[in-house]
C-alpha cells in the first residue's frame, strides 16, 4: 500500500511541466489526410490546436520558422523490434506470458536513430519463434523518458502471432558453435502444428475463460468459491476473444494466410493485421473480407525460400482491393527511412503522394487503433510532427526537427552541436580512469 | 602449520571467554547515537552491557585499554554468499549495466531438465536455506572477520529463485553461526536461451510474476481447505513454500533501467522488495525514493577489463558508469533512500578501499559506516540486535586503530558475541566461484593483494 501511494507521487513527478505554445511557420504541410498547404501549424499543452494557410499567432509563444521546408505527421512503425532487451521467449511454443512492456529499454540508441528518421510512434513485437508469441507495445519515440514514459498511453494492447518457418522448431541440424545452438526438437514441426498449436490455445483458454465465468457467477450468488489459479499464458487470449487485444500475426505463405483466417473465424477472433504478409497480394480479397489489416515490406523479399514469391506490387495491390495497408521495417536501420520505402510504392503500384504517405502514417495508426491521436496534421491531434528540408518522399530529404506531443525531441542542429562535447567527455572519462587506475596500483589495499 | 596453531590457540581462548569485558577509553562509534570521544563498551554474556563515558568496569570484568582505538559496531555483509559451499551448479554472471543475467553451467554439473512452462519451476530452489547449508569451513568468513566483518546475511543465489538467506555471525563455530533465518528470497534473472523456459528476460519476468500470483492463490487454497475440509485440497508446492516462507525477495537492479523496471514490477506485485547490484541508482535515486524500497550497493564498482583490447573503444555510458558508479551511495543517502552496501564477492581486504571509493564520491564516513552496520539491520529487521553499539544488542564490535575505510586503518580486536578474536593470517585460499557475481578470473585471492594487483 505504501509503495502504491509512492507510485503515484513519482507518477507526478514525471509529468513533463506545461511546454510554451509552439508555432511552427511558413511549411510545406502535408496533413496525409487533408491536404497540403503553405502555412502554419499551432501547438499547445502538445496537441495541435491550429492548422492552415493563416492562424493566429499565441503571445509567447516560440517560432520554429520552416520556410522552404515539409512538416509531415510523425511516422508510425507498425513492426519493429528496437528498445526491449529481450525479443523473443522462443522456449515454448505458446509465449502468451511474456510482454515486452517488461522489458523496454528506454536507453536504446535506436530509439534516437528511429527518431532521427521520423519514426515518432512504434508498435514493439514480441519475435516469431512460437505460434503465438509475447504481448506487443505501443511506444512513442520519447528519447529521455522512462520505460513507462515511452509507451503510447492509451494504446491498444497487442500480441505477436507467427507463422510459416519461424515459428517451427524441427531443431537446428547444423549447430555452429557460439552462434546457433542445437536447438531442442520443440512443437510444432509444420505448419499444420502451428496451426494446432494455435487452434489448442484458444481451446484452453475458452475452457479457462468459462472457469472464470463459473466463478464470476457463485460470487455474484454469494456462494463460497475458490477463484481459479490466474494463469498469465491465458489471460492474453481471453482478451483476444473478447476483442480487448489486438493480434498482429506474421505470415508469409498466401495459404497460412488463409489457415489463420480460418481459424480465427471459428473462434470467432479478429486478427487485426498480418504482418510482412509478402503473398498478400494473392489474397487481398479475403484478408479484406476479414477485416484485417495489412503491414509489409516494399520491395525486401527472397531473403528465404517462403518470401520467394513477393512482388514490390504487393502494398499497392493489397490497397487497391479494400485491405488497410501499412509499411513497416522490422529493422533497426530501415526504420529510420521509412519515408523512402513508402515513396517506393508510387514507382510499384502508382500510389499518389499521399496513399505513399499513408502508408507510414494514418495507416498503421488505423491499424494499431490510435488514428484519433496520431498518423495525421489535424486540429485536435498530438503535436507529432516531422520537419524535412525537402519533400519527404524524395530520398533526398533529411529530417531537421522531430516533435513529439509538442516537444522537440530531435534537432538536426543541436546534434551536430553536441558531437563535440561529448567527444571531449569521453577524452576527459578515458583519461582520468586511466591515471586512476596508475595512482590506485600504488595505493594500500588495507 | 604455524598458520593452525595460531588457529588452535584463537579457539582455546574463545572457548572460555571472561564473563565480562570492558573495552575503557575508547573512542566509540555508536552509530545509532552520537560518536564518544572516550568511554567504555561492557562486554557481558555475549551481549553490549554497557556503552557511555562514564561507566566503570565492574569487579570481574576484563579491561582492555583501548586508549587511541575506536570501537565500531562489527560490520555486515548485506549481501553475501560467505558460508555456502560451491556446490553450486551454475555461477550466474551479471553485468552490472545490463540487465541481461546469463548462466554459465560448469561442464561438470547435471543440465537442468528442460523445461516447458512455469508450472515446472525451472531453475527454482525458493525452498533452500542458506541456514541449512552453511558451513564454518570458507576462508572467507576468517577473510571477512579479520576486515572487521562479524555478521552477512548469506544466500544461495543458483537460479531464478536461488533460496532463503540467514544471518550467520564469523565466529567459525559452525554450531553457534546462523543468527536468524529465513531473511529473504534471493532471485536473479538467469536465463537459459532458448532451450528451457524461460529463456529471456522478459521470460523470466513472466516466471517470478506467475510464482508470486500462483502463491497468492495458494494461500487462498490452503485457508479455504484449513476451514473446510472438505474444499479441494491443494497441491503441495515447494516453490511456493520457499517464496511464502520469505518476508522480502532481493531483484537484481544494476543499471538505473532495471532499477526502475524492478521498483514497478515490486510495487504491481506489492512485493517487499530490496533491490540489488544498483551501480547507477546515481541517476535514477530520486525516482528510488518515490518506490520506498531499500537499496543493496555492490561494492563491485565496474572496471574496465584487465585484459581488455586496448584499442577497445569504450562507450561514453559505459566511462559516465564507471566514473559515477561510486556517487551512488552518496545519491541514495541525498535522496533519503534507505542502502546498505555489500562486497559482491570482491575480498574483504579489498572492502577498505572501495569504501574509499564511495567516500571520495561524496558519502560522508559516518554514512559509509552505517551503510555496512545499522542500515544493513535496518533493511532485514534485525536491527534489535545488530547494526549499533547499543545496551543490550549482541556484542559484535571491531575496534581499529582509526578511521575505518582509511589506508592507515588497521583492525585490532573483533568481537563476536562477546568472544575477542584478533586478525590471523589468512591460510591460502583456493580459488572458488563465490561471489553474487564473481565472473571467473575475477575471484579474490589473498596471494594476490590488491596492492599490488589493482581493483581487478
Amino acid at each position: 500500500m505504501k509503495a502504491g501511494l509512492a507510485l503515484v507521487s513519482v507518477m507526478a513527478v514525471a509529468l513533463p511541466a506545461a511546454a510554451a505554445d509552439t508555432v511552427i511557420q511558413n511549411a510545406t504541410v502535408l496533413t496525409v489526410t487533408k491536404g497540403m498547404f503553405l502555412g502554419s501549424i499551432v501547438i499547445r499543452d502538445g496537441k495541435i490546436v491550429d492548422a492552415g494557410e493563416k492562424v493566429m499567432t499565441p503571445p509567447g509563444a516560440k517560432i520554429v520558422d520552416a520556410s522552404s521546408h515539409y512538416v509531415m505527421p510523425g511516422i508510425i512503425d507498425c513492426h519493429s523490434h528496437i528498445a526491449a532487451d529481450s525479443i523473443n521467449e522462443g522456449s515454448v511454443a505458446v509465449s502468451s506470458m511474456v510482454g515486452i512492456e517488461d522489458v523496454l529499454n528506454p536507453e536504446s540508441i535506436s530509439i534516437y536513430r528511429a527518431l532521427a528518421g521520423g519514426v515518432t510512434t512504434a508498435n514493439i513485437l514480441h519475435g516469431s519463434a512460437n505460434p503465438i508469441g509475447g504481448k506487443c507495445v505501443v511506444i512513442k519515440t520519447r528519447w529521455g523518458k522512462d520505460a513507462k514514459g515511452l509507451q503510447f498511453e492509451g494504446a491498444m494492447p497487442g500480441i505477436k502471432f507467427a507463422l510459416g518457418e519461424n515459428p517451427k522448431r524441427p531443431g537446428n541440424p547444423t549447430p555452429i558453435v557460439g552462434v546457433i545452438a542445437p536447438a531442442a526438437p520443440r512443437y510444432p514441426a509444420t505448419r499444420m502444428g502451428t496451426e494446432d498449436v494455435i487452434r489448442e490455445a484458444f481451446t484452453e483458454a475458452r475452457a479457462y475463460q468459462k472457469e472464470w465465468r463459473i466463478y464470476n457467477a457463485k460470487v455474484e450468488r454469494h456462494e463460497q468459491a475458490i477463484p481459479p489459479r490466474r494463469d498469465l499464458k491465458l489471460e492474453p487470449l481471453i482478451e483476444v476473444l473478447e476483442g480487448r487485444r489486438y493480434v498482429h500475426a506474421h505470415c508469409y505463405r498466401a495459404d497460412e494466410i488463409l489457415m489463420l483466417l480460418r481459424v480465427a473465424d471459428e473462434f470467432g477472433i479478429k486478427i487485426r493485421t498480418l504482418q510482412h504478409v509478402l503473398e498478400g497480394y494473392k489474397v487481398a480479397k479475403e484478408i479484406a473480407a476479414h477485416g484485417a489489416g495489412a503491414s509489409t515490406f516494399s520491395d525486401w523479399w527472397a531473403y528465404k525460400v517462403e518470401a520467394y514469391d513477393a512482388i514490390p506490387y504487393n502494398a499497392a495491390i493489397m490497397m487497391k482491393k479494400g485491405v488497410l495497408v501499412s509499411l513497416n521495417s522490422d529493422d533497426a536501420e530501415l526504420m529510420r527511412r521509412l519515408n523512402t520505402e513508402a515513396a517506393k510504392t508510387m514507382k510499384y503500384g502508382g500510389l499518389t503522394e499521399t496513399e505513399a504517405l499513408s502508408l507510414v502514417t494514418i495507416n498503421p495508426a488505423k491499424q494499431l487503433g490510435i488514428e484519433k491521436r496520431v498518423g495525421s496534421i489535424e486540429v485536435g491531434k498530438d503535436a507529432d510532427l516531422v520537419i524535412y528540408d525537402k519533400h519527404p518522399l524524395s530520398n533526398y530529404a533529411k529530417v531537421q526537427k522531430v516533435f513529439i506531443d509538442g516537444e522537440l525531441y530531435f534537432d538536426r542542429d543541436r546534434d551536430m552541436s553536441e558531437r563535440q562535447a561529448r567527444e571531449a567527455k569521453r577524452k576527459m572519462l578515458v583519461e582520468r580512469q586511466a591515471e586512476q587506475k596508475k595512482s590506485g596500483a600504488g595505493r594500500q589495499g588495507r | 602449520m604455524k598458520i593452525l596453531l595460531v588457529w588452535f590457540a584463537a579457539s582455546l581462548l574463545a572457548a572460555e571467554p571472561p564473563s565480562a569485558i570492558a573495552i575503557r577509553n575508547a573512542r566509540i562509534v555508536t552509530v545509532s547515537g552520537p560518536v564518544i570521544a572516550k568511554g567504555t563498551v561492557l562486554i557481558r554474556d555475549g551481549l553490549i552491557a554497557g556503552v557511555g563515558d562514564n561507566i566503570a568496569p565492574p569487579p570481574d570484568a576484563w579491561v582492555i585499554e583501548a586508549q587511541g582505538l575506536t570501537v565500531y559496531p562489527g560490520l555486515i555483509d548485506a549481501l553475501s554468499t560467505w558460508g555456502i559451499p560451491p556446490a553450486a551448479p551454475a555461477v550466474v554472471l551479471t553485468s552490472s549495466r545490463t540487465a541481461v543475467t546469463t548462466v554459465r553451467r560448469s561442464t561438470s554439473s547435471p543440465a537442468e531438465p528442460v523445461a516447458h512452462g512455469p508450472e515446472e519451476r525451472p531453475n527454482t530452489n525458493s525452498w533452500i536455506r542458506a541456514a541449512d547449508l552453511v558451513t564454518a569451513d570458507d576462508s572467507r568468513i576468517l577473510s571477512g572477520r579479520n576486515a572487521g566483518f562479524t555478521a552477512a546475511v548469506t544466500f544461495p543465489t543458483t537460479g531464478i529463485f536461488g533460496g532463503q538467506g540467514a544471518l550467520i555471525n564469523l565466529s567459525g563455530d559452525k554450531h553457534r553461526m546462523v543468527m536468524a533465518t529465513p531473511l529473504g528470497q534471493y532471485c536473479s534473472m538467469a536465463t537459459t536461451a532458448f532451450s528451457t523456459y524461460p529463456g529471456s528476460l522478459m521470460g523470466v519476468v513472466a516466471y517470478i510474476r506467475q510464482v508470486y500470483l500462483d502463491a497468492a492463490h495458494y494461500q487462498i487454497a490452503r485457508t479455504a481447505y484449513e476451514k473446510d475440509r472438505t474444499a479441494p485440497r491443494p497441491d503441495y508446492d515447494r516453490a511456493v513454500e520457499g517464496v511464502l516462507e520469505s518476508p522480502r525477495v532481493l531483484l537484481p537492479a544494476g543499471s538505473a533501467v532495471q532499477l526502475e523496471r524492478m521498483a514497478r514490477f515490486a510495487a504491481e506485485l506489492k512485493l517487499n522488495a530490496v533491490l540489488y547490484s544498483a551501480h547507477e541508482a546515481y541517476a535514477s535515486a530520486a525516482k528510488l525514493r518515490g518506490f520506498g524500497y531499500p537499496v543493496l550497493v555492490s561494492l563491485r564498482w565496474p572496471e574496465r577489463a584487465r585484459d581488455a583490447d586496448p584499442e577497445l573503444h569504450d562507450t561514453l555510458r559505459t566511462l559516465v558508469l564507471r566514473d559515477q558508479a561510486p556517487s551512488s551511495p552518496a545519491a541514495l543517502a541525498k535522496a533519503g533512500v534507505k542502502y546498505a552496501l555489500y562486497t559482491d564477492g570482491i575480498s574483504a581486504r579489498e572492502v577498505p578501499r572501495a569504501v574509499k571509493r564511495a567516500i571520495d564520491a561524496g558519502l560522508p564516513p559516518a554514512d559509509a559506516v552505517r551503510a555496512l552496520t545499522l542500515n544493513a539491520a535496518e533493511i532485514y529487521g534485525i536491527a534489535d540486535r545488530l547494526g549499533s553499539v547499543e545496551k543490550g544488542k549482541i556484542a559484535n564490535l571491531v575496534v581499529t586503530s582509526g578511521e575505518l575505510f582509511q589506508p592507515s586503518t588497521r583492525v585490532k580486536f573483533i568481537f563476536i558475541d562477546g568472544v575477542k578474536y584478533e586478525p590471523v593470517p589468512e591460510p591460502p585460499v583456493t580459488e572458488r566461484t563465490g561471489g553474487t557475481a564473481a565472473a571467473p578470473g575475477e575471484s579474490p585471492s589473498p596471494d594476490n593483494p590488491p596492492n599490488f594487483g589493482g581493483v581487478r
